[in-house]
């Protein structure tokens, strides 16, 4: 289903890696142009985030598409695609999902040879824990899905969770740890890597990153998108895809559309580096708490949404002694560690936690959103899904069920149970 | 290694001796200094290695900006990796060892990454690391993991303790320099409730290296002393500006001792809610790049100033001082006046007025002039501008760039920064919260500009805060003001010229990162990982910012600065956590009969909030056996079990019948007094929400209970609707979960067990039949009596003020004792329920709709109902979604697993549903299950697979009625 | 932590408080049919700015208040109690 990649002029390689430096690192080109952007494009892309470069590059290398504008507002990849913790997998229990998410990690896995962009995707392994019988039930049920459908998983007990993270206290007193369910595929990625990698591999198969572009209008006639207005005037296209994780309503607004989404705020948290403590990313239901190791030796962690609508990428309080209280309490050992950086995201949280990657009732306009805060590891899945999508104007099976009518039809995609609650998602 | 402490001087107690360890080596200092001053003044001068190259590196400033001197501090379970020698406060014992290097600090094997320096350009990983493709996580990356993160991580738990304190006051003054203090004094004076957070030990800022301006600084600490309304927080740091005017703070109570004392925290997370804040933070020095200004012996001016006059050591003999600005000359001349060696001031701009000054007391003063080099031993001097330099023999290069404004906490506060070309910096702007910049955080630099500035400033807090100001105390004059500074960022010249030191990385890979499009701020600063160690960039980041906008061809203020975010220093996890950890996480929730299980063996196992009894284990009963003894009690004779966890609402009103009816699927209305009735409720979306029985104990009065879990939503949706939605209902209800406890006494010997400890109530079967309602007493407490059973058998529930559970239950507990009454737990209770086939948690999981469950025709016909609309969508009204079955392995020695799947066929990977719950039954002696299956209905009596891959299982089960025990319900009316 | 104003409790912590969300969606009538009780569960302005919104106050007086309140910059501008009316507009 790859397309294999065209040869790039100016490939990276450890060899050249040496010329190079034997000239002072002179000879390196730009990762991506910086265009004027054209009158018109055959498609338009808007956000300069993981998604929508993913959605350009997959476009051109898997459809041909090239004649293809990304605009966005700032430079490129500062949104969620920075922001977040860099969590890859597809342990997902609903099959919609599962779907999904296992075509992502396959592209996750061939991701460094297809774009010729090392973005460090380590697959370590992302290691569920639950705390009750009760937990343990519903975790295997996800788990035993995932084997159904072909993707890895397994069930650690209490003793295989102790050898593989001695660190954890696996008898705190009020969720002791009765195992875990372990994806060794899952892991995680340089973040920042994956949108220069997409970046460049698709500005080298002639895609316009057009940064510093703000969309300010949908131009449509009769009942079909011609373009898009922006801050450096309108630019025309027969074709618009919208990925802007975070302000996903607001490009809906100036469509005419209301969706099921409300923007939430996410916190995540760095600590000082750190010689190797942790090795695969572990995650505590029951604490609310996530945590991996970077490869510069932070401690990369985070937890639950602040808990109202947001859009101000301002993190309080509240959420922070909380979620710090979960770490001691699952890892004690982190007590006298520090944290060094704080920072928060814009969350599209939908009704239901799944995501859509659809077509909308304008022809023309397909839109990408409600990541919750799942959208990192989807990242080549969503932009090969929407590619596929805008490319055929119909969706692929993989995205089939990834729909805005879901919530009219009740057919939701809710892998938690909470319901129609953002905040509790 | 000779002593290079002074003879005199300094805010040390040189009457006392601390001994303290470096690498092992057995060292002593005096209180008051550094761990940084006291190896200075032991003749330390290498004390770690940098990040990437393993480059030697020695301690470069005096404060929270130090980029080299961290070392791993204490050991055991209070190791502390990453500790700046310039923050820790000497003490007896100190123990410390310098951290990223193999074998030891002085020889590295790991610093032959440094010849490899050009290939190991900014984001040179990006590059390569890619073939073969496997390599990458079994090679390359545990060879980058371990050859990065600086120090080690304890490995147990932290013996320590931590608080939290949170503080209101009318005006917060950040950083105690001659700004700092004089607002304080002018808010204090003026009546406000001042706090003043200093993150030091000692109170000064700047004034304390300031012998001129003693007898001023002396006089503002008795004033402050003598005002009750001002507070001072010593070795309190704020480091975050968040919303709505509220800062948080670290102070650190122990962390100059070796260990805290008895009860004692090590640190206090403070929050501070203040009417108005003066940030008074000062400012910190920047770096020059050029190559060789990460070698041991280069130390910042402002830092070389300070080891001087607050610690008395000399961190050099012969120095060369290197400035644009006019403040290294105070560093040079108090390095002359302790009469060392050689000092030279190599100053860029072509002329100073106080060149003379200097050069009067012995400054060799070169005016229009560059360092453009320097290896730990020879400076290499040239005029600005040129090619030839002369060498300078010198032990100690300090560097001033020029000074930046400490804007972290404005810009955290949402205030933007605004360009200021006379200081080439960014200082605060607009405020957008009660905030204002005062003294050096605002760019006025000098002790009396300061002082000046604070003092407007804190009477401007107070009259903000609404106090009258009235401050009427002596300040410092003025003093000359400084000449403009000539901004300097970079020597060119052959050589690695650092802008971040922590992190390696070079003038070079800046304009590498440019040269590769990187060239937006934030996208350099990540692709050359600048500024973003653990000094925060404090040091360099406006250099790389400044090296970034020549290369763009672009103003400095062009380019911008990164966003600014908690925390302005680093802060210990635990700090934040503070009480509320471990068994202290979330508050414990005992039923009122806790003591009592505890007594009697009960094991004890969160559920939720609640601590409740999973059995009671009686000597010499291993795994399931105080399970099936319970409910083979229950089954067989008669249990008593503590259901007080269940939420109760008490519901009255003329329209409480009304209400009910529209929270529920089915009726409430039609319920007779003295009955009860089980209900369901879904969400707005058509979702089963919670389920319970609801007891109609007068016209208007009904008790609601919920689930465990979800006795607080469901009361907070009853509130929305009632408040919000239908305000129009007469209708009001309250919580009465805490005022009840209940007892569950189930059994076929149910009836003459509660006929034997109740009075005031016929128990009979025609009197009191399934459902009934009543009230009665036992032991003479009054209790109400409700017919209901959740384990299938004869059962009722005896609901008692919580005051006098014990009493009641020990009641029962003793007319049961005849026929072999047994407390029992949640696993009998839950082994149970299995068998009976009620819904529980696992099937009502917010998934599930009433249909699914079977209770699809629970829905009244007519009337408003939340959730009757959504419900009816395709999605949900689909009659192929899965349905709550039984599930029985046709052999009955096999074991059934919950989360398994129910396939067709063994090999299929077609799920046709999935196991919710199992047990062990008592009745069947085999393992059962209850499962949603689509279409399950139709499928009962056939023979599926129940799977599961996790375990490598494949059970042959048959589809049953989820009511694996008395299908026909009799038991419960007997 | 920030400060919700309870119109019958004064300004408190917003840890006393529960949030549910837009308080603008009104639930239909019962015969309303389904795109109007889907539109109430599920569709969101969600504006970045000012946003009136349900919040709980379960460690108080249990009133669910209406507070008009930005998004942006998590300013608070007014409240109101379940049965009362925010002021009109808020610049």
């Amino acid at each position: 289903m790859l397309a294999r990649p065209e040869p790039i002029a100016d490939r990276y390689s450890a060899w050249r890696l040496l010329t190079e430096s034997l000239s002072s690192n002179r000879g390196w080109k730009p990762a991506w142009r910086k265009p004027e952007p054209k009158p018109a494009y055959d498609v338009i892309i808007v956000g300069g985030g993981g998604h929508g470069l993913a959605t350009a590059h997959y476009l051109a290398s898997v459809h041909g598409i090239t004649n293809v504008a990304v605009v966005e507002k700032g430079p490129i990849g500062l949104g969620n695609a920075g922001r977040n913790t860099t969590i890859v997998r597809s342990n997902y229990g609903l099959p919609s999902n599962t779907r999904f998410y296992e075509w992502s990690l396959k592209l996750w896995e061939g991701l460094e040879q297809d774009l010729n962009y090392n973005v460090m995707m380590s697959q370590r392994g992302v290691l569920n824990l639950f705390h009750s019988d009760s937990q343990r039930d519903a975790t295997a049920r996800r788990g035993n899905s995932m084997r159904l459908q072909g993707v890895d998983a397994e069930l650690l007990d209490r003793e295989q969770v102790r050898a593989m993270a001695p660190f954890i206290a696996i008898d705190n007193p009020m969720f002791p740890i009765f195992g875990g369910l372990l994806q060794r595929r899952g892991g995680t990625a340089r973040h920042d890597a994956v949108v220069w990698g997409f970046a460049r591999a698709a500005d080298r198969r002639g895609v316009d990153i057009i940064e510093h572009c703000e969309v300010t209008g949908i131009r449509r006639e009769g009942g079909r998108v011609i373009g898009v207005e922006t801050t450096r005037g309108f630019i025309g296209a027969k074709k618009v895809g919208v990925a802007v994780a975070g302000n996903t309503s607001r490009l809906a607004t100036m469509a005419g559309l209301k969706l099921p989404v409300e923007s939430h705020l996410l916190q995540a948290f760095v600590s000082e580096a750190i010689k190797p403590m942790i090795d695969s990313v572990v995650t505590f239901g029951a604490g609310h708490f996530y945590i991996s190791q970077s490869d510069k030796g932070g401690l990369v962690f985070g937890g639950d949404l602040d808990g109202y609508n947001s859009y101000s990428q301002r993190g309080n309080l509240p959420l922070v002694e909380h979620l710090m209280g979960a770490a001691v309490s699952m890892i004690p050992s982190m007590s006298r560690l520090r944290v060094l950086r704080q920072w928060a995201g814009i969350m599209d949280m939908t009704m239901d936690s799944s995501p859509f990657i659809c077509k909308t009732p304008i022809d023309g306009l397909y839109f990408n959103g409600g990541w919750c805060y799942g959208g990192f590891k989807a990242t080549p899945g969503s932009g090969w899904c929407f590619a596929h999508t805008i490319a055929n104007d119909a969706p692929h099976a993989f995205n089939a069920d990834l729909t805005i009518e879901r919530f009219r039809d009740g057919r939701m995609i809710d892998e938690r149970g909470a319901g129609p609650n953002p905040w509790a998602q | 290694m000779t002593s290079r402490r002074l003879p005199a001087g300094g805010l040390i107690d040189r009457s006392k001796t601390i001994r303290f360890s470096f690498d092992g080596r057995e060292l002593s200092g005096h209180p008051g200094d550094t761990l940084a001053s006291a190896l200075l003044a032991n003749g330390v001068r290498l004390v770690g290695r940098s990040f990437k190259y393993h480059r030697p590196r020695g301690i470069m400033t005096a404060g929270p900006d130090e980029p080299n001197a961290l070392v791993e501090l204490r050991e055991g379970a209070r190791r502390e990796p990453n500790s700046k020698a310039t923050e820790i406060e000497l003490h007896d014992g100190l123990v410390s060892r310098s951290q990223n290097r193999w074998p030891s600090l002085a020889f590295d094997v790991m610093a032959l990454n440094a010849l490899a320096g050009k290939a190991l350009s900014a984001g040179f990983y990006y590059k390569t690391f890619m073939w073969p493709k496997r390599f990458w996580e079994t090679l390359y990356e545990p060879l980058i993991r371990r050859a990065a993160g600086l120090g080690r991580a304890a490995t147990e738990a932290d013996p320590d303790h931590y608080e939290a304190m949170h503080a209101h006051c009318d005006v917060l003054v950040v950083g105690s320099g001659a700004a700092g203090l004089a607002a304080t004094r002018a808010a204090g004076e003026a009546g406000a409730r001042v706090i003043l957070c200093e993150r030091d030990a000692l109170v000064g800022g700047g004034l304390l290296i300031c012998p001129q301006h003693q007898a001023w600084h002396a006089e503002m600490l008795a004033a402050l002393k003598a005002l009750p309304n001002v507070e001072i927080l010593p070795r309190t740091n704020v480091f975050g500006y968040y919303d709505h005017n509220l800062l948080g703070g670290l102070e650190q109570v122990a962390d100059h001792r070796r260990e805290p004392g008895e009860h004692e925290v090590r640190q206090r997370y403070r929050t501070f809610r203040a009417k108005q804040v003066v940030l008074a933070a000062g400012a910190s020095e920047r770096l020059i790049a050029l190559p060789g200004n990460d070698r041991p012996g280069v130390m910042m001016a402002g830092a070389a100033l300070t080891y001087l006059r607050r610690f008395g050591v000399a961190p050099g003999e012969n120095v060369v001082v290197f400035t644009n600005n006019d403040s290294a000359y105070e560093t040079a001349l108090a390095l002359a006046e302790a009469g060392l060696g050689q000092v030279t001031l190599a100053d860029v701009r072509p002329q100073s007025e106080l060149a003379g000054v200097v050069a009067a007391r012995g400054v060799q003063v070169r005016l229009g002039t560059e360092v453009a080099g320097f290896d730990g031993k020879v400076a290499l001097l040239r005029p600005r501008g040129g090619t030839l330099g002369d060498p300078v023999v010198a032990d100690l290069l300090c560097l001033s760039g020029g000074w930046n404004p400490n804007v972290q906490l404005a810009s955290q506060s949402g205030a933007k920064t605004r360009w200021d070309a006379t200081l080439a910096s960014h200082v605060p702007g607009e405020p957008v919260q009660g905030e204002r910049s005062a003294g050096a955080a605002r760019g006025l630099f000098g002790i009396g500009a300061a002082a000046h500035d604070g003092a407007e400033a804190g009477e401007a807090a107070a009259t903000a805060a609404g106090f009258q100001s009235k401050p009427g105390f002596a300040l410092p004059e003025l003093g000359r003001s400084e000449q403009a500074l000539a901004p300097l960022w970079e020597v060119k010249a052959p050589g690695k010229s650092f802008v971040d030191l922590q992190h390696d990385v070079t003038a070079e890979d800046i304009r590498l990162a440019h040269r590769e499009g990187y060239a937006h701020i934030e996208h350099a600063k990540r692709y050359t990982t600048h500024a973003m160690a653990t000094d925060q960039g404090k040091l360099g980041s406006l250099v790389g910012a400044a090296i970034l906008a020549e290369a763009r061809g672009e103003p400095v203020e062009a380019v911008g600065v990164p966003t600014h975010r908690p925390y302005t220093m680093p802060v210990a996890v635990g700090a934040l956590a503070g009480h509320t950890s471990g068994a202290h996480f979330q508050p414990v929730r005992r039923t009122a009969l806790h003591d009592w299980h505890l007594r009697n063996g009960a094991a004890m196992q969160p559920t939720g909030a609640w601590l409740r009894p999973f059995y009671y284990q009686k000597p010499g009963e291993t795994g399931w056996a105080p399970i099936f003894r319970e409910a083979r009690a229950v089954r067989s004779a008669v249990g008593i079990c503590d259901v007080s966890t269940l939420g109760k609402i008490d519901v009255q009103g003329p329209d409480a019948a009304t209400f009910l009816d529209r929270l529920y699927i089915n009726s409430f209305s039609t319920l007779a007094v003295g009955k009860c009735r089980y209900g369901v409720m879904l969400r707005e979306d058509g979702i089963v929400f919670d389920d319970g029985t609801t007891s109609r104990l007068g016209d208007e009065h009904f008790l609601v209970t919920t689930t465990t879990g979800n006795a607080a939503p469901v009361l907070e949706h009853m509130e929305f609707h009632a408040q919000t939605v239908w305000p129009e209902l007469d209708v009001q209800f309250c919580s009465v979960t805490d005022q009840w406890a209940q007892i569950a006494v189930a059994g076929p010997k149910a009836r003459e067990t509660l006929a034997a400890a109740v009075e005031g109530l016929d128990l009979s079967n025609e009197a009191f039949p399934f459902m009934g309602v009543g009230e009665g007493t036992i032991a003479g407490v009054p209790v109400r009596l409700f017919r209901i059973s959740f384990s299938g058998e004869l059962a009722y529930e005896v609901a008692v003020p919580s005051s006098q559970a014990e009493t009641v239950w020990e009641a029962i507990l003793a007319e049961g004792k005849p026929f072999g009454i047994e407390p029992y737990g949640l696993e009998a209770m839950s082994l149970m329920r299995v068998e009976k086939g009620h819904a529980a948690g696992p099937e009502l999981n917010g998934q599930t709709t009433a249909a699914d469950l079977g209770m699809g025709r629970m829905m009244k016909k007519a009337g408003d109902v939340i959730g009757r609309v959504l419900a009816s969508r395709p999605g949900l009204a689909d009659p192929g979604r899965p349905r709550l079955v039984g599930v029985r392995p046709v052999d009955p020695a096999q074991r059934l697993r919950g989360g398994a799947h129910i396939v067709g066929e063994p090999g299929s990977g077609t799920s046709l549903g999935w196991v919710s719950s199992v047990t062990q039954s008592i009745e069947h002696k085999c393992w059962i299950g209850l499962a949603l299956v689509e279409n399950g209905e139709s499928l009962k009596g056939q023979r599926l697979f129940a799977v599961s891959p996790l375990h490598q299982e494949s059970v042959a089960v048959t589809i049953t009625s989820p009511h694996h025990v008395d299908p026909e319900n009799a038991r419960v009316r007997a | 932590m920030h400060l919700i104003p309870c119109p019958y409790c004064g300004q408190r912590p917003q840890d006393e408080f529960h949030y549910r969300g837009d308080a603008t969606v009104k639930r239909p009538a019962p015969d309303a049919g389904e795109q109007a009780f889907y539109d109430y569960v599920y569709t969101r302005e969600n504006p970045r700015g000012w946003h009136d919104e349900w919040w709980h106050h379960y460690a108080g007086c249990r009133q669910w208040i209406k507070v008009r309140r930005n998004t942006l910059t998590h300013a608070v501008a007014a409240s109101a109690g379940p049965a009362d009316a925010l002021p009109e507009a808020t610049p």
